[in-house]
């Protein structure tokens, strides 16, 4: 055995390598937990982003009046009566028209492949222009569509060449077109604002998919949860903190709340669909029973960080305020609350966070039903945010997957923001003592 | 009338209360606040309340009894909760007088608010037991405990004859989730040590909430990711060209992906509890001449051990109680077998199947969502119960 301090024998060796081994252990736990993060979101965001821009086609449109209006008159029970399919048709016909006063060659094209090129969508929202103002009728009008999902998806990568040959709902003579369309500024790529306004579409329209009903759906239950737990949950936080005695009693109810905000989400969907769907009567799908559900299950998840603000308030301040002849409830909800305030606030807006990500119970309460109509009040049907990834996920249209990313990438930047602002309020109101 | 409209109508005769008798009370001292036991407002908040809240209660119960199966019964609540309202405000004023010691009684009042509040956690759990407890019932009527419990194959048909044992969703949520904490156990556990014994504290600004992002990502985005990115890469380089399967929706990946959310779980809950080892504990290990490496296997583990796995039962529950992974990507297939690589399905993911979509409450296929929902809820109840005591146990030891 050498005796030089210089020199380390061969355990040491060994036992600094193994030093060093843990320590690269360590931190390669920590690089592959953040890379997974990385994946994950560069993931979303790569399927995601393409959801945002979208191709649309103006073009002017002849409102033919033998198709739409045979009889002339204007009746508009009998414009009614008039389907989208006839609005297709003069779409086709106006694309056909344009593309053929450009000088664009269309060997190959029928009428029919023209109308492939046009979202199924714009021949009902062309229909509601003018059932909304017939005297469009008989003019020629500009009009803007929707390309098909099939062309659209040509320009994100998803559609390629040698996919529309087998396909049957496009062919390469209708992309071979889509190009020259867009070389003549017909079909332009855009912005897609209808992405947030329009509600869903059916399983063949992934192009018109929009995001409009889930996003009204999830403000109104977030706004139903904001306005329950925030008083419910101070209140129990200060009863249960300032007031409460220390029996068997409150000791049940605070390993009840612990359990409770442990408790797996679905079982909250389990209780809404048999209490408030079953037993009360409230209708399926309505926001009011989602917000209602949300509400109890995110109860708990705020009472914790409530009742941590309420403790971090120092006890001279309640002193100081019994002292000067303050109730009880005077030096709390003079003192003691507004200085927590901030903390309160910050856990409430996490706890609001989690709740708007929430998908497992929403499903069970029937959320994932197909909703077109915009929701008048609490008590008609929506969507959510998250259902409405999931329902799209489930569809077979490959376009739905983008759709699907991109209402993630939707929600989260309002969890990012929501975030931001619960951090802000930490940072710059919490006072330590 | 609709029952939000009640409710408004009910806030705001409240607030005409207040005015009505704080009015009422400064008139009585002669607008001399002085000669009343209570400051104005509490005069007003006594009126307030005892007009508004009987009436608030009285809707929120027809609410919970009678909720919109009558909606012709509505304008009757409506007659009924002006009446009380009327004669809530009636004796609140009529107990106004100068002595009125009407802090006292709003106080009252308001602590008696405070105690419903927390209330309404033990009623939750209470609607929770119930509602799982009553449909299992229910479901046990229709199809024998026996099969439920021991039968071995899930075939649920809609026109009766289905098998419905519970084993093979058992073992799907079994196996995903021992992948998951096979993920997240070492990578948790490692990176908790890293950042506690040897990160900068600068380092650990960073990296700590970042790790927690983790945690605060919804599920369905998980799912998603399990969906289009993890489920077809496995298949593609693991499953096809090992010839063990070529589904996208496997064990495998929905334990994978379920294994990373649950990593903020176990890293942050061993995070605390390794910074609560007393530093002595290490200080005598290194002035002995161990190596940090050493310390951490030898002194720090150990003594944070129950702690350790407190947090791994927690973030068990968490795995076993999780829904839209495994919905979105471990597969719908209820089958026993032991290849990672198969599609199979796990508990949650039949409450789900169960319960969406036209259900009929009458027949064992549905009302079995609700025994697995107790199955569930116990399991995870039982997991977290044990986590608690054995971490609450071993906060006292240092303490």
């Amino acid at each position: 055995m050498s005796s030089s301090l210089f020199t380390q024998d061969a355990r040491t060796t060994a036992r600094n390598a193994a030093e060093r081994r843990f320590r690269a252990c360590g931190l390669a736990a920590i690089v592959l937990a953040l890379a997974a993060l990385v994946w994950l979101l560069i993931s979303i965001f790569s399927a995601g982003a393409p959801a945002f821009r979208q191709a649309f086609m103006t073009f002017p449109v002849t409102l033919d009046e033998k198709a739409l209006d045979k009889e002339g008159g204007r009746d508009p029970a009998k414009l009614s009566k008039v389907t989208t399919v006839s609005y297709a048709k003069l779409l086709a016909l106006g694309l056909k028209a344009k593309a053929e006063d450009l000088g664009l060659e269309t060997t190959g094209m029928k009428s029919k492949d023209f109308a492939k090129m046009i979202s199924e969508e714009s021949a009902a929202s062309l229909r509601d222009r003018v059932l909304a103002d017939p005297t469009l009728i008989g003019q020629t009008i500009e009009f803007t569509v929707l390309a098909s999902g099939r062309v659209d998806g040509y320009y994100k990568g998803r559609v390629t060449m040698k996919t529309a040959v087998k396909d049957k709902n496009t062919s390469p003579e209708q992309l071979a077109l889509a190009d020259k369309l867009r070389a003549a500024g017909v079909l332009d790529i855009r912005f897609n604002w209808g992405f947030f306004t329009m509600p869903d579409a059916s399983d063949k329209r992934p192009e018109a998919a929009g995001l409009g009903i889930a996003i009204v759906g999830s403000f109104l239950m977030m706004a139903l949860v904001l306005v329950l737990s925030l008083p419910i949950g101070v209140a129990a936080s200060v009863y249960l903190e300032e007031f409460a005695p220390k029996n068997r009693w409150t000791d049940l109810i605070e390993v009840n709340i612990s359990n409770l905000a442990a408790v797996p989400s679905i079982v909250y969907g389990i209780l809404g669909l048999s209490i408030f769907i079953n037993f009360v009567g409230l209708p399926q799908s309505a926001p009011i029973v989602g917000g209602l559900v949300l509400t109890l299950m995110t109860l708990p998840r705020i009472i914790i960080p409530t009742r941590a603000a309420l403790k971090a308030v120092p006890p001279s301040i309640r002193d100081a305020a019994l002292g000067v002849g303050a109730s009880p409830l005077q030096m709390v909800f003079h003192h003691v609350l507004p200085l927590a305030m901030p903390g309160i606030l910050t856990g409430m807006i996490i706890g609001l966070a989690q709740a708007l990500g929430e998908s497992a119970p929403l499903l069970l309460i029937g959320m994932v039903a197909f909703v077109r109509d915009f929701p008048g009040g609490f008590f008609d049907p929506a969507a959510a945010l998250p259902v409405q990834v999931y329902n799209w996920t489930v569809r077979g249209d490959p376009g739905f997957v983008e759709r699907a990313s991109g209402a993630i990438i939707v929600l989260l930047i309002f969890l990012l923001i929501m975030n931001a602002v619960a951090i802000v309020l930490r940072r710059r109101f919490e006072r330590r003592w | 009338m609709n029952p939000g409209f009640l409710l408004l109508l009910l806030l705001v005769l409240g607030g005409l209360g207040f005015a009505i008798g704080r009015n009422r009370a400064l008139s009585l001292a002669q607008g001399d606040s002085r000669r009343l036991h209570s400051l104005p407002d509490y005069y007003g908040w006594f009126t307030a309340l005892m007009t508004s809240f009987p009436g608030l209660v009285m809707v929120a119960i027809w609410m919970m009894i009678v909720g919109q199966k009558r909606p012709d019964l509505t304008v009757l609540l409506g007659g009924a909760c002006l009446v009380v309202a009327a004669a809530g405000f009636g004796f609140g004023l009529s107990r106004i007088t100068p002595d009125f010691r009407a802090r006292n009684a709003t106080e009252r009042l308001i602590m008696w608010l405070l105690v419903g509040a927390s209330l309404i956690a033990v009623l939750t759990t209470i609607g929770i037991f119930l509602s799982l407890v009553v449909e299992t019932g229910h479901f046990f009527q229709l199809y024998p405990a026996k099969d439920f419990f021991f039968s071995t194959k899930w075939n649920p048909q809609f026109r009766g004859g289905s098998d419905l044992g519970i084993w093979p969703l058992l073992w799907g949520t079994l196996y995903v989730s021992a992948i998951a904490l096979l993920v997240a156990v070492p990578i948790g556990l490692m990176s908790a040590v890293y950042l506690s014994e040897y990160a900068s504290s600068r380092t650990r600004a960073w990296v700590k909430p970042a790790i927690e992002i983790l945690a605060g990502i919804p599920t369905i985005v998980y799912g998603l990711f399990a969906l289009i990115t993890v489920g077809p890469l496995l298949r593609d380089w693991f499953a096809q060209p090992l010839g063990l399967g070529d589904s996208a929706s496997s064990v495998m990946t929905a334990g994978l992906v379920m294994g990373v959310m649950v990593i903020p779980f176990v890293s942050s809950l061993s995070d605390d509890i390794i910074n609560a080892v007393p530093q002595s504990l290490r200080d005598g290990s290194l002035a002995m001449g161990a190596t940090s490496a050493e310390t951490v296997r030898k002194v720090v583990l150990p003594a944070a051990l129950p702690g350790i796995v407190g947090a791994v039962l927690l973030a068990a529950s968490r795995a076993i109680g999780e829904t839209m992974i495994v919905v979105m990507g471990a597969g719908a297939a209820a089958k026993l077998s032991l290849n990672p690589f198969e599609a199979m399905t796990t508990v949650t993911v039949k409450i789900v199947s169960q319960l969406t979509g036209d259900t009929e409450f009458a027949s064992p296929e549905t009302l079995v969502a609700f025994a697995l929902g107790l199955t569930l809820f116990l399991f995870t109840l039982g997991l977290n119960v044990i986590a608690l005591v054995i971490v609450r146990k071993y906060r006292e030891q240092y303490e």
